[in-house]
């Protein structure tokens, strides 16, 4: 009984990391990138030139330093839990990463843009609830 | 305009076809039982000796750097929002490529996913 409580507590924090870590990871690519700029390649010496700078960006960085972190609680949880069950709470991510624009980013984020968002995680809701495997296994 | 709708294409079909890959060489290496790290180690040697793996990896390379160029030009609660279109490629993908039967109720999410892209694109200004 204990384990199983203890179980359950260690899905949700596992999972509460994952909706944290990743749109973080995403806003922090931004961020990264809005600071260099919009990238326009004239020349083929030019795509070395963003590439150094994508390297020497520490906003890009972190942004992939979160993507990994999101990317190890989402291994280390579906290394017990269903992933029918840990794919739907994904969904959150969208709303996540729409609110951390908002309120880290200041994005301006239209009435129409909200509805969007919040319509696209009912939609990965919805896809995440069927049968995670369907292929015949030999 | 043209070259930021080619990049968010490139996110969503690089990065789709690239987990397709993925998922076919990690079909052919097998289901993984055991977790301890000297297994996993071997599982990915094996992993690295199977072609689709390089095909999904190179794939999911693009797919990243293309999400970096979409991203120094747009706003990211622009961006991520459309790259959700992900998963009506990975349903079509998945049918096709890979033999699943995508659920009638999964076509539902999908259709509603693509409803809540074209918001977010109607939403633009």
């Amino acid at each position: 009984m204990t384990s199983s409580a203890g179980l359950h507590l260690k899905t949700f924090i596992l999972i509460f990391f994952m909706i944290l870590f990743g749109p973080l990871g995403n806003v922090s690519l931004s961020k990264g990138m809005k600071t260099i700029g919009a990238i326009s390649l004239h020349q083929p010496a030019d795509l070395l030139n963003v590439f150094l700078q994508i390297l020497q960006s520490p906003f890009v960085w972190l942004g992939i330093v979160l993507q990994l972190m999101f990317f190890v609680c989402y291994m280390v949880v579906l290394s017990w839990a269903d992933y029918s069950f840990v794919q739907p709470a994904g969904s959150i991510a969208y709303a996540v990463v729409a609110l951390q624009a908002h309120f880290i980013l200041k994005e301006p984020i239209s009435p129409l843009r909200w509805a969007g968002v919040c319509v696209i995680c009912l939609g990965v809701l919805i896809v995440g609830h069927t049968s995670p495997r369907t292929t015949e296994q030999k | 305009m043209a070259w930021e709708t080619v990049l968010l294409a490139l996110i969503v079909f690089a990065g789709t076809s690239g987990e397709l890959c993925v998922t076919r060489a990690m079909k052919i290496i097998g289901e993984v039982h055991d977790f301890r790290p000297s297994s996993l180690l071997r599982v990915m040697f094996r992993a690295i000796q199977v072609p689709w793996m390089w095909l999904g990896v190179a794939l999911m390379a693009v797919a990243f750097f293309s999400l970096l160029g979409a991203l120094s030009m747009e706003n990211v609660s622009f961006v991520v929002p459309v790259t959700a279109l992900s998963y009506a490629a990975g349903a079509l993908g998945g049918q096709v490529f890979l033999g699943e039967r995508v659920s009638r109720r999964r076509w539902l999410g999908v259709l509603l996913v693509c409803i809540g892209v074209t918001l977010v694109f109607l939403g633009r200004k």
